[in-house]
């Protein structure tokens, strides 16, 4: 938490608590402790979200998102209005709108939940140090994690885990994540009445698709997943309704049905903060230990949530998250730059119908299960177009509901073997993986209509179907549906060797086997207890993490070096500034 | 780094001077007696070698400028043994490429210091041609080590055949002593090999050509024939037959150390040749020490011809789905292996392969499991049967099936007890 301070003569002129609480993330009013500092002994207390229209449009955010968003946005304005009270959209930058509504509104408080990503850290300070200078004083919560990610790092020898098992020791020697709040009550409401004008529609009303400059369609209004708190809380209940998968929590095995968008999925309200994440997790405590008579439920019960803290804990003090170049966790790999390729994933014309059927769902709807993310994820990196991570994240970062910074990135690092997880020899194939999940086909005829007809046999590699099985289903490849993109066997060949070439430079072993070319993250699962263990065991786990630690490319124009290897016989007075240009780090001499 | 005057440098110290007295030299008396200040201008040549044989090229670059005697030294031959053409396009790389206008430098300068080279080129066929263009002007060359890498897709197989054989075959002919040369996936053909052999068979050590599409089994045959030092040798299945394998087991050869295969089908349904048994006897009878390594790339009704009969493979990778019969058949066949990884299989349990695996290839010390399914009991036996002899335990977690006996979270601590370290499944994000 951060307090501004107040000068004293604001303090003395104004006793009124004006207080302002900024919606970022966290879109809920249950468990919201960052509201409730909001209206405690609040005079008057506005809501607002900031929103820059003209941002829309070139944000890489595609349509699904936004309107997930301006969902959840008008259905907390509805529950505020229940509370007599608004939500306040504002237009405009957060840096430019709060000097104004602090002079507005007379603000002498502002809150919010904490954001724990590098970027809304970084926002957050510089908007912290602004409000000290108005005389606001600022509250910051931390609940869209459940645990504080600091607090994490610290207890790994201050530096975030980069394997889950070592962060599941961690988590489970931390006590229980913070008890959710109710949620605000209109007796709370009510001591702190806000004037609301009557043009607030107008100036303070959530936008609609075509203000950020989207174009629908009428009766578009049929889409799978809808933004909002009230949405989120009455999928949770469906979702604790199924009470036999939360008692003998099996792991659930992918089956054909799973692919399809779940009426009681929840990732999106908990990346969008409709769903408080301590709810979540005590809801299924809860309900796990009535049905197991008191039993503690394993770590495993909570495998969605703890992925999440996972990847925010990892990102947090890392600006450089997502990309390769600078990221001192990124394994640096030698990419394909390929736009075209990449065109054809994004768009779903791989000709591989079990890929173009996930990239589809994803377009259309705006979530995919995690197997199909993998699946694709695969295929765009290390599986077979060997195109580089990040654009398969900005891909997701556009489309992708429950796509945050942090999960975002981390998940895509993990996939593509360049953090995290180096086992590249498992590789997922475009038809068999596919065929192996869904026998039935149904997921493909679902979002590849074209495809329809084509019998079970050949529907995840139409192409090799013989021409009359093409002319029957009205669909020849190569006219009605693409022609498979690459050669799978022939890319998986080469990725490998590539995989195995960067890594044998990693770990500096130039035997046979393929297992030990990837240097193991050594991370003991328990961390030292003592100052002892501390010193002896920290060290070969730093060490051995060190060396998978990769070079980043820190980078000096050749054209720099270059000029003085000619310039045998001149005067060089100055040598250039080498931190900001860029070269390659050579290999080292074998004499 | 201050310039010192030229003059300082002009009597550059000799380099055969011992490093005592070179240290001597080196060392100016300072006013005050007692405090001796080392001369920079004065270190000896073969010092400044050592020094800058640490320094990466950029570096050594900048040293370089320092003054005359560091010069030279910069243009020493040692230091010209080694390089690694980085050749990319920004259209198709994210990465820095080695800069066109040192190229020509070393071209010209350091041609016939360089040894050990290799070229790292990226997707585009610019690369590969500037490649090319490097590799016909090393005519002052006596290279050692050839390696052209792509690093990405192949872009050498993109170029006319024609340019690139005459390119490489200027290395063949210069170089008389080459002893490793690696060019996976590159056009060599036939008479390009009877060249490389012409010239360097006494010397050929390791020759690494998988996926050359344009050589054939007699092409290799005549390699193996001529150039009885060969320790490494990597190509594709189709090059592959017995009397490669009778060539290369014959008495004028040295011990073969490693031989890798890989198996890779163009067309579904493609028929595959066998190998006898016997051929395989002789290699091992030859060289029983050497390494089988062998990736298949196969549908899964391709494996047919294999794994009938024994066959000495050590390191097998199967990059596609594999059935539960070609595993069981792999237990059986296979004695001498040292590391299976299996990417995917179906939807059946592995149960029993497994443990057939286990009991009969008694040097397994390395197994990764992708896409399968295998119940836990089964599992924990299979490690209590390998024991600690397996160092490396590569297996996702959703491939674990929990039975009545074990669930997953009790299974990583049965398994580590018999592994005799802590052990964990791999795992992917599930969000």
């Amino acid at each position: 938490e951060t307090r501004g301070g107040n000068t004293i003569e604001s303090t003395v002129a104004t006793m009124v608590v004006n207080s302002v609480h900024w919606f970022r993330k966290g879109l809920r009013l249950h468990d919201n402790p960052a509201l409730q500092e909001a209206l405690n002994g609040a005079d008057t207390v506005r809501c607002v979200y900031i929103l820059d229209p003209w941002f829309a449009g070139s944000a890489n955010v595609g349509i699904n998102r936004w309107r997930f968003l301006l969902e959840s946005l008008e259905d907390l304005d509805t529950s505020l209005r229940k509370l007599n009270s608004r939500l306040f959209v504002v237009r405009g930058q957060p840096a430019d709108v709060f000097p104004r509504l602090f002079k507005e509104w007379n603000v002498t408080r502002l809150t919010f939940e904490y954001d724990s990503e590098p970027y809304g850290k970084e926002r957050d300070a510089a908007i912290i140090k602004m409000a000290q200078e108005y005389g606001v004083e600022t509250l910051v919560r931390n609940t869209h994690t459940l645990y504080s990610p600091d607090r994490i790092i610290e207890m790994n020898n201050h530096s975030p885990p980069l394997t889950f098992k070592r962060f599941q020791a961690i988590v489970n020697r931390l006590e229980l994540p913070r008890k959710p709040l109710p949620t605000i009550t209109q007796e709370q409401m009510a001591r702190c009445r806000t004037r609301i004008l009557d043009n607030h529609d107008e100036r303070y009303g959530v936008p609609s698709l075509e203000e950020l400059g989207f174009k629908t369609f009428k009766g578009d209004s049929s889409h799978v997943w809808k933004g909002g708190e009230t949405e989120a809380l009455e999928r949770l209940n469906k979702h604790l309704d199924r009470k036999a998968w939360v008692a003998n929590f099996e792991r659930p095995r992918i089956n054909a049905q799973s692919l399809f968008a779940s009426p009681t999925g929840l990732s999106p309200y908990l990346r969008f903060g409709c769903l408080s994440c301590r709810v979540f997790y005590y809801n299924l405590r809860d309900l796990y230990m009535k049905l197991r008579r008191h039993s503690s439920p394993p770590l495993s019960l909570f495998g969605q949530l703890l992925w999440r803290e996972f990847f925010y804990t990892a990102a947090t003090n890392n600006p450089n998250f997502d990309r390769m170049e600078g990221n001192p966790i990124c394994v640096q790999i030698p990419w394909d730059h390929n736009p075209e390729a990449l065109a054809k994933w994004a768009e779903g014309r791989t000709g591989f119908p079990w890929i173009d059927a996930i990239m589809t769902q994803l377009r259309q709807e705006g979530w995919i299960h995690h197997l199909a993310r993998h699946a694709v994820a695969c295929f765009l990196t290390r599986g077979d177009l060997w195109i580089s991570w990040e654009s398969g994240m900005k891909v997701f970062e556009e489309l992708l509901l429950d796509a945050d910074w942090s999960v975002n990135a981390g998940s895509w690092m993990w996939l593509s073997c360049s953090a995290f997880f180096q086992q590249f020899f498992h590789c997922y194939c475009p038809v068999g993986f596919g065929r192996r999940t869904d026998p039935s086909g149904d997921y493909i005829r679902r979002y590849i209509p074209k495809l329809k007809d084509y019998p079970n046999r050949y529907i995840y590699e139409p192409w090799n179907a013989p021409e009359s099985v093409q002319k029957e289903a009205n669909c020849i490849v190569g006219v009605d549906y693409p022609k498979p993109m690459i050669n799978h066997a022939e890319s998986s060949r080469l990725n490998i060797e590539r995989m195995k070439q960067v890594y044998q430079q990693l770990s500096h072993y130039r035997g046979l086997s393929l297992l030990a070319s990837v240097p193991t993250i050594q991370e003991e699962a328990e961390p030292p207890m003592s100052d002892d263990s501390y010193a002896s065991s920290s060290t070969a786990g730093e060490a051995r993490q060190s060396s998978i630690i990769i070079l980043t490319g820190f980078t000096v124009q050749l054209s720099v070096f270059f000029a003085l290897f000619l310039s045998v016989n001149q005067n060089v007075t100055t040598l250039p500034d080498l931190t900001k240009k860029s070269f390659t780090m050579p290999k080292k001499i074998n004499a | 780094m201050k310039r010192r005057l030229s003059g300082d440098c002009e009597d550059s110290p000799s380099s055969c001077e011992g490093p005592a007295e070179s240290c001597k030299r080196v060392r100016q008396p300072a006013e005050d007696s007692g405090d001796v200040l080392p001369d920079w201008a004065r270190l000896p040549q073969e010092m400044l070698l050592h020094i800058f044989q640490y320094l990466p090229l950029l570096d050594r670059a900048f040293a370089s400028q320092v003054c005359r005697g560091w010069n030279e030294a910069f243009h020493m031959p040692e230091l010209w043994r080694c390089f690694e053409f980085e050749l990319n396009q920004p259209a198709s790389s994210y990465l820095k490429a080695t800069h066109p206008d040192l190229i020509k430098q070393i071209i010209k300068r350091h041609s016939n210091h360089l040894q050990y080279v290799s070229f790292k080129v990226d997707s585009s066929t610019e690369s590969a041609e500037a490649a090319c263009d490097i590799l016909s002007q090393l005519v002052n060359c006596s290279l050692k080590t050839l390696g052209l890498i792509s690093t990405a897709r192949p872009s050498f197989m993109e170029l006319p055949k024609s340019h690139f054989i005459s390119a490489l075959t200027v290395v063949f002919v210069n170089s008389k002593s080459l002893s490793s040369l690696k060019i996976d996936d590159t056009p060599v053909d036939d008479p390009s090999l009877k060249v490389l052999v012409a010239n360097n068979s006494d010397t050929l050590k390791l020759l690494k050509m998988s996926s050359c599409p344009h050589v054939s089994p007699a092409g290799i045959l005549c390699v193996a024939d001529q150039c009885h030092g060969l320790r490494e040798l990597a190509l594709n299945y189709h090059l592959l037959s017995d009397e490669l394998l009778l060539a290369l087991s014959s008495e004028k050869h040295v011990h073969l150390e490693h031989l890798r295969i890989d198996v890779v089908s163009e067309n579904p349904g493609q028929q595959f040749h066998t190998i006898k048994k016997s051929s395989w006897d002789a290699m091992v009878r030859h060289s029983p020490k050497f390494n089988l390594v062998m990736y298949f790339f196969l549908y899964e009704d391709e494996f047919g011809p294999f794994f009938r009969d024994e066959i000495p493979v050590t390191h097998l990778y199967f990059g596609r789905s594999v059935s539960k019969e070609v595993l069981g058949r792999v237990g059986m066949n296979c004695p001498r292996l040292v590391e299976l990884v299996v990417c995917a299989n179906g939807l059946r349990p592995l149960d029993e392969e497994l443990i057939r695996i286990a009991e009969r290839c008694q040097h397994l010390s390395a197994i990764g499991l992708g896409e399968c399914e295998v119940s836990c009991s089964a599992f924990v036996e299979f490690v209590k049967m390998c024991g600690r002899r397996l160092s490396q335990l590569s297996i996702m977690e959703e491939v674990l099936i929990p039975d009545h006996k074990y669930s997953l979270d009790e299974i990583h601590w049965e398994v580590s007890k018999h592994l005799g370290r802590v052990w964990f499944p791999d795992m992917m994000p599930t969000w």
